[in-house]
C-alpha cells in the first residue's frame, strides 16, 4: 500500500468520473472522422506521396540523387535519422521511466507519447535502410549464415550494434505499447453497437476481461517491461552515438557523446510530445486530461534537458582546447565560425538560449508559447545532429578535398516525406486506438481527491469513500505544492 | 458447460475492497473480481498469490545474454576469424552492446509471451464478458452458484456491503 499524500490536489481536473473518462476517450474512436482530422489526413498523405516519390527516385536511379560527395558521405540521411530516434525516445522515457519514478501524471499522455516513440523509430528506419542502396539485401545486417550472402556480420562495428539496438527497441516498444492498449481495447469492444467494430476490437482486445488475477499479472509484466525498457532506451542512443563517437573523425571522437546524445534525445522528444499533446488536447476535447500542469512539468524536462546539451557543448568545446590537438580544435573553431556558422549559432540560439525562458512561470503556463518553443527546440535539434555531422566531415585533412553539402530535392523530399509518414500513423492512431490509456487515468481518478483509500492502511481521515468531485475549474493552473 | 454466476455490481473500489474481506470472512468463494483498472490491494484481499513472472523474465534475460555471447564469440572467434581493425577475435567489450540488446529482447518477448499464453489471452472474435460495465466504471464481483446455494441470502450479503444491484448471469466455461 503506498502512501498517498492528502494535500496533492488532482491530476484530472473538473471532476470526472470513470464513466466520463470512458465517454471523452471513446469519443472520438465511436464518432464519424471530423472535417479537420480529414483536413490534416489530407495534408500527411500528401507529404507521404512525396515520401513514395523521393524512395523511388532513390531506388531507381540510385543514391547519386542525393547531394551527398565524396568528402561529405554522411549528411540528412543519417541526421534525420539520429533526429528521429531521439525524438522517440521521450515516449520510453514518460511511460517506463516516469512509471519507475511513480510520476502519476504519466497516466494522460504515455499512450500517445509511446505512439510516437514507435512511429518516430519508424521514420528513423527509413534513413540507413535507403542509404544501403539495395535496400532488398537489408537482411545482410542478421548475423546469417555465409552463404546466404555476407560473410558474418561483423560485432565490433558500431552500425551492426543500432541494427541490434533498433530492432530491439523498436519491438519492445511496441509490445509495451500494444499490452498497455489490450485492456482500452476491451472497454472500446464493450461499448462497440456496429458488429464490424465489435469483432474488429474483440480481436486486438486479445480475449481481455480485466479480472483480479489479469490485472495482478498485467502490473507485475508492466513494471518488468518498464525495468528493462529504461537502461534500453539510454542504450539505444548510446549505441547511435558511437557510431560517431568510435571513430577517428576531429569533433566526432569524444567520450562524452553518449550522455551528451541521451539528453539531446530526451530533450528533442519532450518538445515533439508537447507538440503533439497541444494539438490533440485541444482537437479531440482533452484539456482535463492533458492540464497545464502536464504542460508546465514537461516543459521543465526539456528545460533540465536543454541545460544538459547546453553544457555539453561547452564542454566539447573546453575540451577540444584542454586537448591540445590541433585537429580537434580547428574541427570545433570551424564549427562556430566556418563556412557552417549559420547551422552552428541556430543549434545555439534553439537549443541552448531558448529553453531558458521556460524559467519563467508565465512561459511555462502558456501553451502558444510552449507551442512555438516546442518547435524552435526540434529545429535546434536538427540542427544539433546536422552540425555534428557535416561540419566534422567537410573539411577531413586533406584541404584539396574540403568540400560543402548541398542537400539534392530528393533529400529534403525524403526528410519532408518522413514527416508526412509520421504524421499519417500518427493521425491514424488517434482516430482508431484511444489516446489516453483510459485504465490508468481511472487509476488515479481519486488521487488527491479524497485522503486516498480508506482499504488496508491506516488512513483515517477520509471518512466518505465514494467519489467527490472538487470543483475546481478546469484548465485551472494547479500546482502539487505550495512552492511550485 | 454452462454456469451460473451471482454478479455483485460496486460502485467504488474501497468498498469492493471492503465487500471482499467480509464475503471471504463469511466463507463464500469469489470467483472473480472484474475491474476497469488494476486496484491495488485487490491481491491480498483475494488471496492471489504473487505472480512468478519475474522469475521467469529473468531465464529467460539470463538465456538472451548466453545467446548473445555464444553467437558473437563463436562467430567471430571460432567460426570465421577475423582480423578487423588489428583487434583480437573475441574481444568482449565489444560484444557488451549486443548481449545487453539481446538480453532485454529475450527477456521483454519471452515474459510477454508467457504472459500471454498462462492468462490465455490471445486475439478471438468473440468475447463473452459478465458484464460490459466492468470494462467502463463498474466493479464486478463474480460469485458461482452452486447446486443449493441460496440467491436470496447471498444477494442480501452482497447489498449489505455495499453492492448496488445484484444480477445472476449464466456463461459458458473455457
Amino acid at each position: 500500500m503506498q502512501h498517498v499524500s492528502p494535500v496533492r490536489i488532482p491530476l484530472v481536473t473538473s471532476g470526472k468520473t470513470y464513466h466520463d473518462v470512458t465517454q471523452d476517450v471513446c469519443r472520438q474512436v465511436e464518432a464519424k472522422p471530423n472535417i479537420r482530422w480529414m483536413a490534416a489526413l489530407a495534408v500527411a498523405l500528401f507529404f507521404l506521396g512525396i515520401f513514395f516519390y523521393s524512395v523511388y527516385r532513390t531506388l531507381w536511379y540510385g543514391i547519386g540523387e542525393w547531394g551527398l560527395n565524396k568528402t561529405v558521405d554522411w549528411a540528412w540521411d543519417i541526421t534525420n535519422f539520429v533526429w528521429w530516434v531521439g525524438i522517440g525516445h521521450a515516449g520510453t522515457l514518460i511511460s517506463a521511466v516516469l512509471l519507475l519514478f511513480r510520476q502519476k501524471w504519466r497516466t494522460s499522455i504515455n499512450r500517445a507519447a509511446e505512439a510516437m516513440t514507435i512511429f518516430a523509430v519508424i521514420c528513423a528506419a527509413m534513413f540507413p535502410v535507403l542509404h544501403m542502396g539495395r535496400p532488398w539485401l537489408a537482411y545482410w545486417v542478421l548475423p546469417l549464415q555465409n552463404t546466404w550472402g555476407s560473410l558474418w556480420v561483423n560485432f565490433n562495428s558500431p552500425l551492426l550494434w543500432d541494427v541490434f539496438a533498433i530492432s530491439t527497441y523498436f519491438s519492445v516498444s511496441l509490445v509495451f505499447w500494444y499490452t498497455g492498449l489490450i485492456p482500452d481495447f476491451a472497454t472500446i469492444r464493450d461499448r462497440a453497437k456496429g458488429p464490424i467494430a465489435r469483432r474488429a476490437y474483440a480481436l486486438l482486445s486479445f480475449g481481455w476481461k480485466g479480472g483480479a488475477k489479469h490485472w495482478s499479472r498485467y502490473e507485475t509484466v508492466s513494471l518488468i517491461l518498464a525495468g528493462v525498457s529504461t537502461p534500453l532506451v539510454l542504450s539505444v542512443h548510446t549505441i547511435v552515438s558511437m557510431d560517431f563517437a568510435t571513430s577517428v573523425v576531429p569533433g566526432w571522437h569524444t567520450t562524452i557523446f553518449p550522455p551528451y546524445f541521451v539528453a539531446g534525445a530526451i530533450f528533442s522528444g519532450f518538445a515533439m510530445v508537447l507538440t503533439l499533446m497541444l494539438i490533440t488536447r485541444v482537437v479531440f476535447r482533452l484539456e482535463d486530461y492533458i492540464t497545464l500542469e502536464h504542460i508546465a512539468l514537461m516543459n521543465k524536462i526539456m528545460m533540465i534537458t536543454g541545460s544538459i546539451v547546453g553544457v555539453a557543448y561547452i564542454t566539447e568545446f573546453f575540451i577540444a582546447w584542454y586537448s591540445q590537438v590541433e585537429f580537434e580544435q580547428y574541427a570545433f573553431i570551424n564549427r562556430a565560425t566556418g563556412p557552417y556558422w549559420w547551422a552552428y549559432w541556430s543549434m545555439m540560439t534553439c537549443n541552448v538560449i531558448s529553453p531558458q525562458l521556460v524559467w519563467i512561470r508565465r512561459i511555462r503556463y502558456s501553451i502558444p508559447a510552449t507551442f512555438i518553443l516546442s518547435i524552435i527546440v526540434n529545429i535546434g535539434m536538427w540542427f544539433e545532429r546536422f552540425v555534428i555531422i557535416v561540419t566534422s566531415l567537410h573539411r577531413d585533412y586533406l584541404p584539396s578535398s574540403w568540400a560543402m553539402f548541398s542537400p539534392s530535392i530528393i533529400d529534403i523530399g525524403i526528410y519532408v516525406g518522413t514527416l508526412g509518414l509520421f504524421f499519417t500513423l500518427f493521425l491514424l492512431f488517434a482516430k482508431f486506438f484511444p489516446v489516453i490509456n483510459m485504465a490508468e487515468v481511472k487509476s488515479i481518478l481519486k488521487y488527491g481527491v479524497d485522503n486516498g483509500p480508506t482499504y488496508g492502511g491506516n488512513n483515517t481521515g477520509a471518512q466518505q469513500s465514494s467519489y467527490r468531485p472538487t470543483g475546481a475549474p478546469a484548465s485551472a493552473p494547479v500546482n502539487y505544492n505550495k512552492h511550485d | 458447460m454452462t454456469k451460473r454466476y451471482a454478479l455483485g455490481i460496486f460502485e467504488d473500489e474501497d468498498v469492493l475492497l471492503h465487500a471482499i474481506e467480509n464475503i471471504r470472512a463469511a466463507g463464500v468463494k469469489i470467483y472473480d473480481v472484474f475491474s476497469p483498472y488494476p486496484i491495488h490491494g485487490i491481491d491480498d484481499a483475494l488471496g492471489i498469490e504473487r505472480s512468478r513472472l519475474p522469475i521467469a523474465a529473468f531465464f529467460y534475460g539470463l538465456c538472451g545474454l548466453s545467446f548473445a555471447l555464444w553467437m558473437q564469440i563463436y562467430m567471430m572467434g571460432f567460426d570465421w576469424p577475423m582480423i578487423v581493425g588489428g583487434k583480437p577475435h573475441i574481444g568482449l567489450p565489444a560484444f557488451i552492446p549486443v548481449a545487453f540488446e539481446l538480453t532485454v529482447l529475450f527477456t521483454a518477448h519471452g515474459m510477454m509471451i508467457t504472459f500471454f499464453l498462462i492468462s490465455k489471452l490471445w486475439p478471438r472474435w468473440r468475447v463473452p464478458v459478465m458484464d460490459v460495465r466492468s470494462t467502463d466504471d463498474k466493479f464486478v464481483m463474480a460469485i458461482e452458484l452452486k447446486e443449493g446455494t441460496d440467491l436470496a441470502q447471498l444477494t442480501q450479503l452482497l447489498r449489505s456491503n455495499g453492492a448496488s444491484e445484484v444480477n445472476e448471469k449464466e456463461m459458458t466455461k473455457e
